[in-house]
């Protein structure tokens, strides 16, 4: 255990000084340390599932609060929940399908009437929440192999906990896959000729472009350069060195650019489960163009950023007030922040917030790993890979 | 040549090894001044919330985040309070990061503080210098990269100094952060420092360069808009520096000044300038005003109040910069403004105001309170109808209700106002009387701070008792500290002296008055002015003029040979007094340099005078042959080795030494001209002359008259054999 702890203290400090950049760093970070913290969890055999549930939660609520701006945390740890109980679930119906073929014989033991009632329960608790497709459907393949299931204790636990790493190691991969399975898509969305904006820079833009570019779509990128990261000017570059004619334009040009455009491809930071985007700031009034001019503006990103929250308050609860250094130089403005004259209240106040909200009417089509969405869909999404206990 | 080749690769093998230590630091907890007086006679400085949050933890934090593996936490005043918060705090569980506390409770100054850590031997390579009330949120990989680059080519490179541009009005310093004007020299190509001064308001407008800085640089840049980050990366050098010249106190003052005033040593001090990165420090109650709001208006991200860096409560952002902890208790009625901290657990009546100001944890407001730009610290309770304008409020102060604080005021920990009092602008309140000697001597200044030490006990016991029973019994001071603060009221009032009411204003939270200002204003006009109409009639002052001129002066040749021949009879006499009476190498160099410091020479002169002591002992030591002469130097040069190879820093002083011999050989010690070779070959033996040096004394020569080739004549053989040796390898 000391281990898992440094782990996480480590972890956690990481998350405190903003030391992972980016969501998809962090989601993956997030899920190995669970898989560190679950494999190395002692659990009684008889209630693993709770104890499990109870370690990663209170792991889980540690490291959101760490950060609460960095979405992707939690959307991991709710994650890795769900995938405790769907394959806990999956046991037991799959002992409850062992039980019945031996309900005939006349040795039932105390124990096998222990499982009963747990698979009593667990039936009970299958009616009240109706698994996920994904678990149905998986639930056909398994269950052939697993009825002849040893109804041991011990072993059971040992199964239940080797399926859960299984289940997570699984996310960690889908984690790593995501933008290609993403960049798949592209030549399904991206046409001969077209002209594509984007705004700042995105990793899963780039391999969505490439990838449309390596299979001889010939089109050109107009890249807005994201003020104040300019995160933009690499992009245009990346973009050049794998031979994808590109224009540099500044954010205050996108409304000039935006009718000679087809589609907008922009990343995002998380998902909302009403179909709202949180993305680099700027984003809100490249949406606000397209629709204007009725383009298309999509969005790529990987289900780890799909959160189960909804945006309240998004100005406030979700986003990260930077230092207003990135705008300006701090000599600069020495003048209007000259406490020492006047009343002592500072005249100038410098705002750099990190990221927009997106309405969901703006967006026309997510592009996940699983295929493309529009908005609306999202919530069923969400049932599919969260439970609804983990959702507060 | 094999052997000493492999000797050099032993010692880049050793460098290496010095590159893998992990990066330490030197935090000194105590700023060894008085600016925050009387607040600090009760707490350490570095203790005091800064926006409700210690000033050492967001200097740990950053230490942290820079990658600074080992922490040295330096504590003098008040230790005991510095080492239990630590012991507590989150930062000794850290992984990858350990602090250590060094306590003492005699050191006086910065300079004391680095002797005692420099006998403690835990500083093993380049170090961050930096004191518990510097906050900043730079990187600091580049700026190390380019002092270990620098010191790889030059090993005199011992510090670097982080500066930041600011304003270069001669307002702004004052007004934001409350220091004074800065005047900088620094070379644009090299960024070496080559001038420092802060104390430019006594020089009247005018600054002096020493002329020899423009001689030597092709290009000088002179900076007014620079400002002094307080963050050094240090060569371990720098150490040993102080312990050298024991008469070091002030970190600025005395060491950077004193190190860029004589180049005789050739240590040399560069800056790093940067740019969109925060770092300021905290030197008096103005600059605590300015960095706290800078803190709220974010410039030191990540080190904002609602980013956890030290695990405190989770405060939230809200719009127009205010910070609200959870477990607030706010009347809907109150009004609270923009820039505004307000602290876990604080209860807020109706009606009251609250604008630019932060206000600490479990601390209790009343109703219609008006409260400006003022820092409340925790747990302080302000009753009905009370007007606080830009106020210092420390723990535990009760402010009854109608009292009025004009701006400056700062009242001290558990301090009582009595109702309807009026507390009038930039006077300090304590519950400790203030001390009777006011000395405004620097070099009292820190012996006073010690005293402050001594103050402690004498404050928990009256703390006690007036926390205990406040109304029931006073003894008689106590009563006369009522009437100082109105009925009810506990605490001394300290009184500023006429003169120091300029530095109050200058120093205090509160803004400087308008009147004020147009008089600063004013004056800086004139003196430009002033120094427009007659700035060449204006007598050159400061102590640098002075210096170049005395040394280099075409009228004073003549002093300068008889001062050298007085410095060598000393040098000479103190040498073989060490020999005499076994006197230890540090020691004899100790008493050189100050020789060479009291009679203003160079080390080229140190190492010709010394070398001609060896060189005279040698002679003097009976012998009947050449042969047992150079038995006898080489004796006396394998004894001293050391002691020579300290001042010979670089080739011109190894050029220096053979030159001296020479001329010894011509002149005053005869014998040794037949025997010139021998000896070389014994000085390039002993690694004290390097092959370079012999070379270029050659090509030096090369051109002399014939009559002064004698020597190289001799000396040809050695010097063929030093150019083939290296092929042979």
């Amino acid at each position: 255990m000391p281990g898992v702890e440094e782990l996480v203290n480590d972890f956690f400090a990481k998350l405190e000084n903003c030391k992972v950049e980016g969501s998809h760093a962090t989601a993956r970070s997030t899920a190995e340390l669970l898989r560190s913290v679950i494999s190395q969890q002692r659990v009684p055999s008889n209630i693993q599932a709770e104890a499990l549930i109870e370690a990663v939660k209170v792991v889980g609520e540690k490291l959101t609060a760490a950060n609460p701006v960095e979405l992707a945390v939690g959307n991991v740890v709710r994650r890795v929940l769900h995938i405790i109980r769907e394959e806990d679930l999956l046991l037991v119906t799959s002992d409850l399908g062992g039980l019945n073929l031996s309900v005939g014989s006349d040795d039932k033991d105390a124990a096998e009437m222990d499982n009963n009632h747990v698979a009593a329960a667990a039936a009970s608790r299958n009616l009240l929440h109706r698994p996920s497709l994904h678990t149905l459907l998986g639930n056909m393949h398994n269950s052939a192999c697993q009825n002849s299931f040893d109804a041991d204790k011990n072993l059971r636990s040992r199964k239940l906990k080797h399926n859960i790493i299984e289940a997570v190691n699984e996310l960690i991969e889908e984690i790593d896959t995501c933008r290609e399975q993403i960049a798949e898509q592209a030549v399904e969305h991206i046409h001969q000729n077209e002209v594509i904006l984007t705004l700042g820079r995105s990793r899963t833009v780039l391999e969505f472009l490439t990838a449309a570019k390596q299979k001889k779509r010939s089109f050109r990128v107009f890249v807005a350069e994201g003020a104040p990261r300019y995160q933009g000017h690499v992009l245009a570059k990346e973009l050049v060195q794998r031979g994808v004619q590109s224009t540099l334009v500044t954010d205050s040009a996108v409304f000039a650019m935006i009718s000679q455009v087809n589609m907008v491809i922009v990343g995002a930071h998380a998902v909302m489960a009403n179909g709202g985007v949180i993305a680099p700031v700027g984003l809100r009034m490249v949406a606000l163009a397209a629709r204007n001019y009725a383009v298309p503006f999509v969005v790529v990103a990987g289900i780890h950023k799909l959160c189960p929250l909804y945006p309240h308050n998004p100005e406030i609860l979700l986003n990260d007030m930077r230092s207003p250094s990135e705008l300006a130089e701090f000599g600069e403005f020495s003048n209007g922040m000259d406490y020492g004259i006047g009343s002592g209240a500072p005249l100038i106040h410098v705002i750099n917030p990190a990221f927009d909200y997106v309405p969901p009417e703006l967006v026309s089509l997510f592009i996940t790993d699983i295929g493309g969405h529009g908005p609306s869909y999202m919530y069923r999404l969400i049932a599919d890979y969260y439970s609804t206990d983990d959702l507060v | 040549m094999v052997q000493k080749k492999g000797a050099t690769r032993v010692s880049e093998d050793a460098e290496e090894e010095l590159a893998r230590v992990p990066l330490q630091a030197i935090l000194l907890a105590d700023s060894f001044a008085q600016k925050f007086r009387p607040i600090t006679l009760e707490r350490p400085k570095v203790l005091l919330p800064l926006v409700n949050i210690p000033m050492i933890d967001y200097t740990l934090a950053w230490l942290e985040s820079a990658g600074v593996e080992e922490v040295f936490v330096f504590c003098c005043a008040h230790s005991r309070q510095v080492t239990d918060y630590l012991t507590n705090s989150k930062w000794f569980s850290q992984p990858n990061f350990s602090i250590k506390t060094i306590e003492s409770h005699n050191c006086v100054s910065a300079g004391d503080a680095l002797r005692l850590i420099y006998e403690q031997h835990v500083i093993h390579g380049d170090f961050v210098l930096i004191s518990g009330d510097t906050l900043s949120n730079m990187s600091l990989t580049q700026v190390l990269e380019e002092h270990k680059e620098r010191r790889k080519k030059d090993s005199n490179a011992v510090m670097t100094m982080v500066i930041k541009k600011s304003k270069p009005s001669p307002l702004t310093h004052q007004s934001r952060l409350g220091t004074d004007e800065l005047f900088m020299a620094i070379d644009p190509d090299t960024n070496q420092l080559l001038y420092y001064e802060d104390k430019a308001d006594h020089l009247k407008g005018t600054i002096s360069l020493d002329n020899l800085l423009l001689a030597d640089k092709s290009s000088v840049s002179l900076h007014n808009d620079k400002q002094d980050c307080y963050i050094d990366i240090c060569s371990p050098e720098v150490l040993s520096l102080f312990t050298d010249n024991f008469d070091y106190q002030h970190l600025r003052r005395h060491f950077v000044k004193g190190l860029l005033v004589d180049d005789i040593m050739g240590y040399k001090i560069f800056t790093h300038e940067i740019y969109s990165s925060y770092a300021a420090r905290i030197d008096n109650f103005r600059s605590y005003d300015t960095i706290s709001k800078d803190i709220i208006q974010r410039w030191t991200y990540p080190f904002v109040p609602d980013v956890q860096f030290i695990g405190n409560s989770s405060t939230k952002l809200e719009r127009l910069g205010m910070y609200r902890a959870p477990g607030i208790e706010q009347s809907r009625s109150a009004q609270i403004g923009p820039f505004t901290v307000v602290g876990n657990g604080s209860t807020i009546g109706n009606n009251t105001k609250i604008s630019n100001s932060v206000v600490g944890e479990g601390c209790n407001i009343g109703s219609k309170v008006s409260i400006e730009g003022c820092y409340i610290w925790h747990n302080v309770t302000i009753e009905d109808g009370c007007t606080l304008k830009h106020a210092i409020v420390c723990d535990g102060v009760i402010i009854k209700s109608g009292a009025v604080l004009e701006p400056g005021v700062v009242l001290s920990f558990k301090v009582v106002i009595g109702q309807q009092f009026v507390v009038p602008s930039y006077s300090k309140v304590s519950l400790l009387q203030q001390p009777t000697k006011q000395d405004s001597d620097e070099e009292l200044e820190y012996a006073d701070d010690s005293s402050a030490v001594v103050e402690i006990p004498s404050f928990n016991i009256t703390s006690d008792k007036l926390s205990g029973e406040l109304t029931s019994e006073l003894s008689e001071p106590q009563r006369r500290a009522v009437s100082e603060v109105g009925s009810g009221g506990v605490g001394y009032m300290w009184s500023v002296g006429e003169g120091d009411y300029e530095e109050e204003l200058r120093h205090s939270v509160a803004p400087i008055p308008a009147d004020k200002l147009a008089e600063v204003i004013q004056a800086a006009i004139d003196d430009m002015e002033m120094s427009a109409q007659d700035g060449n009639l204006l007598p050159p002052s400061g102590e640098l003029q002075a210096d170049s001129n005395s040394i280099y002066s075409e009228d004073n040749i003549d002093d300068i040979r008889d001062d050298y021949i007085y410095f060598e009879k000393e040098v000479e006499a103190t040498f073989l007094r060490a020999v005499h009476e076994n006197i230890k190498e540090d020691h004899v160099i100790l008493e050189v340099n100050s020789l060479r410091l009291s009679y203003n020479k160079t080390s080229v002169d140190c190492a010709g005078a010394l070398f001609y002591s060896m060189m005279k002992l040698a002679i003097e030591t009976p012998h009947s042959s050449a042969g047992d002469l150079i038995n006898n130097a080489t004796n006396v040069i394998g004894t001293w080795k050391k002691l020579l190879k300290y001042y010979l820093p670089s080739l011109d002083e190894e050029i220096e030494v053979i030159l001296k011999f020479e001329e010894m050989c011509l002149e005053s010690a005869r014998e040794f001209s037949s025997i010139f070779v021998q000896v070389l070959h014994l000085l390039y033996d002993e690694e004290i002359l390097q092959e370079d040096a012999i070379l270029n004394w050659a090509s030096e020569k090369e051109g002399a008259e014939e009559a002064d080739k004698v020597f190289l004549k001799q000396s040809k053989g050695f010097i063929q054999w030093l150019i083939e040796a290296p092929e042979e390898d």
